[in-house]
């Protein structure tokens, strides 16, 4: 099933819930994606696994993206089944307390790369079972690939940086 | 005598540790020999990475994506260069695929070499060990010969590679596939088919394949579970369609499919599928330039996903690119982090003795799970 397809359907099912459909701007190579509302992405990627004509039991990555007026998820799909593929993005316009619900419970990889996210993002991904820092030290302060991140003087008595 | 009073233990195993591989601490909770939990804890080769990336040019990033997997160095930087040509709309010459599928399938078996002698060591025997440290030294000499260093070689550029082949250099390749070949099967009598490496890893560790799906395991780790799935045919890309080979798949002929034992002999059988399409590559490439004709690497705003098959699994690139000189935003989904995170399921009620075996068997690299 092609990008545009998968579209529909979800459009069909979820409505307002989805946004656009983005391709890439003209003379660019990159993958087009689908915006989606993050309040409702649990119920989204439910239907994405296990609707029979999609089923993506795959979960490929999920990253996170900081903009200057919002944060994103971005979650890359794939099927075994069906061999297609599909990238969906939700947006957090609230910096300050972004909250996602986890997909832990749908597919097991997404654990450790949510908590990667929470670790570095601040993103809180809500009912997660074990919603830990994973690279970086349990007290360490603020989130690095925030762009306006600035790391802490000291830690432990031991100079950060340079 | 009246009941003996139990409770479980907690040990750290690692960080300093033989058999983690690197730098990983796992907390083992135990109930005399059975492990109850295996927590793994990450992050002591932290190097930022992806915050790196953000602050030099595309070029620049290419050494830092070397440091990841550090044991398959060739095979990380085509993931990253060909997601930066996806996002440039750059097609790379005939010779410079060939030269980088030569690279890729020779660093694939030195790095299933050290996964597979690493894995002897860990089981309790030396030999194998020390032979195929001797082999992979072949390799690295080989590698030393095209791009001068022996680990971390930044050889393959965006838009091609770095210099075209050494003089001399395809004949000592040919002179080690054929030298190569016998010595998988050295290997085989003394580790694959010994009785004792059997035993100890046969039924142990055993991934079904929907555990092995769900946590998004790829690689080895996932054909060891019995899944026919390679991206270099399934989804194929530079001239891997033009190459005869297999997919060796786990299928549990010492007992359970997707026991420790599968997933090794995955490696093993893979390393002659690697010679064969070392040998084809050798023999059908063809004479021309190594690197397309560009500007300085700076590609419109846009983003892509890319995702290559290292010899651990599906290395994953997803760069965002705002129309600058510096990508916006890099992330590399690493295989080795999705393997280890299964850890703690697959070891719940095995042996401590068996823990090892599971770790080595998911053959991760502490570089890649920590970037």
């Amino acid at each position: 099933m092609d990008n545009k397809t998968i579209y529909e359907k979800l459009k069909q099912k979820f409505q307002d819930a989805i946004g656009a459909l983005k391709e890439p701007p003209a003379g660019s190579h990159g993958d087009p994606f689908i915006e989606v509302s993050a309040e409702k992405i649990h119920s989204i990627l439910k239907f994405l696994k296990e609707e029979p004509e999609l089923l993506f039991d795959n979960l490929l990555c999920i990253s996170g993206v900081d903009y200057p007026d919002r944060l994103e998820v971005v979650y890359h799909f794939h099927s075994y089944t069906h061999l297609h593929k599909v990238v969906l993005k939700a947006l957090l316009t609230d910096k300050t307390k972004p909250e996602i619900d986890t997909v832990s419970d749908l597919w097991k990889g997404a654990n450790w790369l949510e908590r990667e996210i929470y670790d570095l993002f601040g993103i809180t991904f809500k009912n997660h079972p074990d919603l830990r820092r994973i690279l970086l030290p349990d007290d360490w302060e603020g989130y690095p690939l925030r762009k306006d991140y600035k790391h802490q003087d000291y830690w432990h008595g031991i100079k950060v940086g340079m | 005598m009246g009941a003996l009073k139990t409770q479980e233990l907690t040990i750290n195993m690692g960080p300093q540790h033989p058999s983690t591989h690197g730098v990983l601490r796992i907390e083992l909770v135990t109930d005399g020999e059975i492990c109850v939990k295996a927590i793994p804890h990450i992050g002591y080769l932290h190097r930022c990475f992806e915050k790196h990336a953000e602050n030099i040019d595309y070029m620049g990033v290419m050494p830092f994506v070397d440091r990841m997997d550090y044991v398959a160095s060739m095979n990380n930087d085509i993931a990253y260069a060909m997601a930066v040509e996806k996002l440039l709309g750059v097609e790379i010459p005939k010779r410079a695929e060939y030269i980088r599928v030569i690279m890729a399938e020779l660093n694939r078996i030195a790095s299933h070499l050290l996964a597979v002698g690493t894995y002897g060591l860990d089981i309790g025997t030396f030999t194998p060990f020390m032979w195929a440290f001797r082999d992979r030294e072949k390799i690295l000499d080989i590698f030393e010969m095209a791009s001068g260093a022996r680990l971390l070689y930044n050889y393959l550029w965006i838009g091609g590679v770095w210099m075209d082949l050494t003089p001399g250099i395809e004949e000592k390749i040919k002179e080690f596939c054929d030298y190569f070949s016998p010595c998988i099967d050295e290997l085989d009598t003394i580790l694959s088919y010994n009785q004792i490496f059997i035993n100890r890893t046969k039924n142990v560790g055993v991934i079904p394949l929907e555990t092995a799906i769900s946590y998004g395991l790829t690689g080895p780790n996932l054909r060891g579970s019995g899944k026919k799935w390679d991206l270099r045919k399934n989804e194929p890309y530079g001239i891997y369609p033009e190459l005869e080979f297999d997919i060796p798949i786990g299928t549990g002929e010492m007992g359970t499919v997707g026991a420790c034992w599968d997933r090794y002999m995955v490696r093993i059988r893979e390393m002659r599928e690697s010679l064969k399409l070392t040998k084809q590559a050798l023999k059908q490439m063809p004479e021309g330039p190594i690197r397309a004709k560009m500007q300085r690497v700076r590609p419109l705003a846009g983003e892509a996903y890319v995702k290559i098959e290292n010899p651990r699994g599906e290395l994953g690139f997803y760069i965002v690119s705002d129309g600058s000189i510096k990508p916006y935003r890099v992330k590399g989904k690493s295989p080795c982090f999705t393997s280890i995170s299964c850890l703690d399921e697959i070891c719940q009620g095995a042996m401590i003795a068996d823990v090892v075996a599971v770790i080595g068997s998911l053959d991760i690299v502490l570089g890649e799970v920590d970037r």
